[in-house]
Parts: structure tokens; C-alpha cells; sequence
């Protein structure tokens, strides 16, 4: 389980993180929304130890993550896999190269045992018969998929995802949603995905933190994100009219 | 007070860089890469640059001597002299640095730019000695290689010219090239080089490794990587020259 406790996170004078904490549910997808520029990206990367924390507790099933060694933290580090914003596939490998990376580094097993489970991550994505192509290859939608592959290929305890949905067409979107769910479900994973997208908050949420201005204003689930009177969640959730209605309408259904 | 920073950084990068492999049989993968993409790509330049220099220090020679008290053998000489001494150490190394520093920063750059750096620290990987190390032991591997075939083609080039232009004759270019020959000197220029290996790729790797930003800092990047190699390999050739042959 991972918990975090009171951190605080400053970026010279400005504080962008202020005393949050919440727990992460276990073999659940655990969303943090917010408007953009309210500090999630930034708790979510000292919470992989991106950056360093100010003050505060980030615990992996107890052990105080930013308190730890190197070598503790890589320790920990082996058990988490990443979905970055823009994909951060190695330029240089083709897609199997980049899925069976992980394996290479930590794993003694037989080659053939290796490309056995980069074929089945790919075929987990969908990306089966595309082992060939290098990322540039790929469209946006893709190299999500692909990046995905990559993060559980060494059977990860913890699926960190910032902002899955980024620059994908809504239909690609519900795809990588889908994905991050199943696979969260079927694995057993605890994920986190950091996010502004509300089809994601409505699809996926199984726990919620709402952060605004750097502080935790609201938690609960995707059932109670809509009947929420919290001011600043409801102006975030319905930015639009548009979007008051569709989810309204969604959520009598 | 930021120079004093600089210097803090790299030597706690090179720490990390120098850190016990995860995976021996990864990083001689990326070690054989490496020598392929620093070294074999940099032969037709190191090539072509050698046979130019060396028939241009031997017409630059012949055209000093020009007198009936110095024996024309001291073309010959002059030139291995230099080429040994100088350029086939510190000018090629010069050269490479451009060539090889600007491609080192850049890669690596980029590859922290678009947040490939993080993913392997997220992996678990040490990325400062999973992408550094391998450039390191690769060009120190492969500079000795490129300086002692730069020697052997600029002798070549000389030759050439010498010969074809009536500077001297094959004979007393050949007299010149042996004459008083010392072969501590070449160890001298293989040892400069492996120091300017070393100053490099880790000088440069150290850039690209701290870029942040886009796309222009990756170039400003790249930028330094050459200019304070370049500072570094010409100081370093000054410390070596006062230490084994000043006076």
C-alpha cells in the first residue's frame, strides 16, 4: 500500500504542494485530478522520488520512501512502472527492445523466456506484430500503449500514469483508459494516474483526491464526484455547460 | 562560486558513473556500441584530417629549412616529430571533441528533455552509469586506436607531398622519420589521449546529463560540451608537455 503523509513541496519561494495526504488503495485505480498547474504532477513525481520532498512521509507498505538510500530507493524502484506524459520510449530500440529493456536489466532469464513476455505485453496493448518499429514509427496513441507494455513487462507492484490521456483523441482515450483499468484489476496492481481528463474521472475512479492550489480538497470516488457540494471540485468537473449536462445525464443513466 | 558548483556536480555525476554495473553483460553490449559509434564513425574524418596535416607540416617544414646548412632529412623528422607529439594527440582529440562531444551532449540531452532519463531512474537503473560509463570505457578504448592510425597516415601524407612536390626525396624522408626516434613519445601522445578521451565524454555527457528545458538548451548544451572540452584538452596538453618534456 502506499500512503503519503503531510508533504510539502516548494519551488523557491512558491509552494506548490501544501500538507497532502492520502492513501492509495490497493488493486484499485487511484486518480489525482486538479486543474492544471495545481501541484499533481508534482506530487506524483515525489512519490517516484523525481523530486525530493520539503517535509513530509511517502510510504511503500511502511518504508518511508524520501528517507531511504539509493540503493533502498532503487530497491523499491524495481517494483514501480512509470506511463509517461509523451511516452519516453528509447529513441534508439524498437518497440521490443524498449518492452524487454526491464528484463534485460533484472532478469536472468533465457532469451526465449524474455521475448515470451514482451509478446505478451504487446499483445496485452494490442500492439502484437508491431515488435519491429522503432517509436518514431508510432502515432500518439500508440507510443501509450507501447509505454504501457514497457511498465508492467517486469510485473510491477505500483503503475504510476501522468496524464494518460494527453494529447489522444477521445475514442484513443477510452482505449487507454480501458487498458490502465483491466490491467490494474487483473494484476493487482495499485495505480495512480494523475489527470484533468473527466471522462477518466467518471470511467475510472475508483479513489479520488481533488487537489486545488496545491492543497487536498476533496476525496471520495467516481459516484461521488458528481454529487459533491464542494465548490471548487464542482467548477472544476463542470468547466461547461456542455459538460454539466453530459454528465448529469450520464450519471441518472 | 558557480564554477566551484560545476565542479562539485561533475565529480558527484562521476561518482554515480563509476558505480558497480547492474548488468555486466548490458553494459558490454553498450560498450561495443559505443566503440562502434564514437570510434569506426569518426575514422573517415580522423583519415582525411591526418593525411592533410601531415603533407601540410611537411611542405610548412620543407619551406622552413630552406637552407644548404640543415640536411633535408629534418622534413621527414619535423613532420613525425610533430604528428607524434602534437596533432595526432591533442589536435585530433581537438577535432573529436567537436565531433564526438557535440553528438555525446545532444543525445543525452535529448534523451532528458523527453523524460527518458527519468524513465530509467523510475526502472531502477543508476542512468548516469548506465548511459555514461559505456561512452567513457568506449572512447578510451578506441582513441589510442584512432591516434596511432592519425600517426601512421599523417607520416603517409607527408610522404606524399614531400615527395611529389620535390621538397625531398623518398630516401631522406624515410632517413627523417627514423632519425632519433624515441618511443616514449608515442606512449606520451597515447596516454595524452586517453586522458583527453576520458575529459570528453565525461565533460560532455556532464552537459547533456543536466540540460533542462527544450530544445535550445539542448543546443547550448552542446555548446559547452565542446567549448570546455576543448578549454580542458588544451590545458591537460599543457600540464603533460611542462611534466615529460618542459624543462
Amino acid at each position: 500500500m502506499i500512503a503519503i503523509k503531510n508533504i510539502n513541496k516548494s519551488f523557491g519561494e512558491r509552494q506548490v504542494v501544501k500538507n497532502v495526504s492520502f492513501e492509495f488503495t490497493q488493486g484499485k485505480t487511484n486518480l489525482i485530478i486538479g486543474e492544471s498547474g495545481c501541484g499533481k504532477t508534482t506530487i506524483l513525481k515525489m512519490m517516484v522520488g523525481l523530486h525530493e520532498v520539503d517535509s513530509g512521509e511517502i510510504l511503500y507498505d511502511g518504508q518511508n520512501f524520501p528517507a531511504l538510500n539509493s540503493d533502498g530507493k532503487q530497491e523499491i524502484r524495481k517494483k514501480i512502472g512509470m506511463l509517461f506524459q509523451g511516452g519516453a520510449l528509447f529513441d534508439s530500440q524498437t518497440l521490443e527492445e524498449n518492452v524487454r529493456f526491464p528484463l534485460d536489466m533484472f532478469t536472468d532469464w533465457s532469451f526465449e523466456k524474455k521475448m515470451e513476455r514482451v509478446e505478451f505485453c504487446l499483445q496485452r496493448v494490442k500492439l502484437e506484430g508491431k515488435n519491429k518499429l522503432y517509436p518514431a514509427e508510432l502515432s500518439g496513441g500508440m507510443k501509450k500503449r507501447a509505454a504501457l507494455a514497457r511498465a508492467i513487462a517486469n510485473n510491477p507492484n505500483y503503475l504510476f500514469c501522468d496524464e494518460p490521456n494527453s494529447g489522444l483523441d477521445p475514442k484513443t482515450s477510452i482505449v487507454i483508459d480501458d487498458l490502465i483499468k483491466d490491467i490494474t484489476y487483473e494484476f493487482n496492481i495499485t495505480t495512480i494516474i494523475v489527470t484533468h481528463d473527466m471522462n477518466s474521472v467518471i470511467e475510472i475512479g475508483d479513489n479520488i483526491m481533488f487537489v486545488h492550489k496545491g492543497e487536498n480538497r476533496w476525496t471520495g470516488d467516481k459516484n461521488q464526484v458528481l454529487k459533491s457540494d464542494n465548490k471548487e471540485l464542482t467548477d472544476f468537473v463542470f468547466a461547461s455547460e456542455f459538460m454539466k449536462t453530459v454528465f448529469l445525464d450520464r450519471h441518472k443513466k | 562560486m558557480k564554477l566551484f558548483f560545476h565542479i562539485g556536480r561533475y565529480f558527484m555525476l562521476m561518482f554515480r558513473v563509476f558505480k558497480r554495473p547492474q548488468n555486466y553483460r548490458v553494459y558490454l553490449r553498450q560498450i561495443i556500441f559505443e566503440i562502434d559509434s564514437i570510434g569506426i564513425t569518426s575514422l573517415p574524418i580522423v583519415a582525411i584530417i591526418s593525411v592533410f596535416m601531415g603533407g601540410i607540416i611537411t611542405i610548412q617544414a620543407a619551406y622552413a629549412v630552406d637552407s644548404p646548412l640543415v640536411p633535408l632529412y629534418t622534413v621527414g623528422f619535423t613532420t613525425r616529430e610533430s604528428m607524434i607529439l602534437e596533432f595526432s594527440s591533442t589536435i585530433l582529440c581537438l577535432i573529436l571533441a567537436g565531433k564526438v562531444g557535440s553528438n555525446i551532449a545532444s543525445e543525452i540531452g535529448a534523451m532528458r528533455i523527453s523524460e527518458q532519463i527519468d524513465a530509467l531512474e523510475i526502472m531502477g537503473i543508476n542512468s548516469a552509469s548506465y548511459l555514461i560509463f559505456p561512452k567513457i570505457a568506449g572512447a578510451i578504448i578506441i582513441f589510442p586506436c584512432l591516434v596511432i592510425l592519425s600517426m601512421f597516415l599523417g607520416l603517409v601524407g607527408g610522404f606524399i607531398m614531400g615527395v611529389s612536390s620535390g621538397a625531398c626525396t623518398a630516401y631522406e624522408y624515410v632517413f627523417g622519420i627514423q632519425a632519433f626516434f624515441m618511443p616514449w613519445k608515442v606512449g606520451f601522445s597515447i596516454a595524452k589521449c586517453i586522458t583527453f578521451a576520458f575529459l570528453i565524454t565525461s565533460v560532455s555527457s556532464y552537459y547533456g546529463y543536466y540540460t533542462s528545458g527544450g530544445a535550445l538548451e539542448v543546443g547550448r548544451s552542446s555548446t559547452n560540451a565542446v567549448v570546455y572540452s576543448s578549454i580542458l584538452i588544451l590545458l591537460f596538453s599543457l600540464i603533460y608537455t611542462n611534466l615529460f618534456i618542459g624543462h
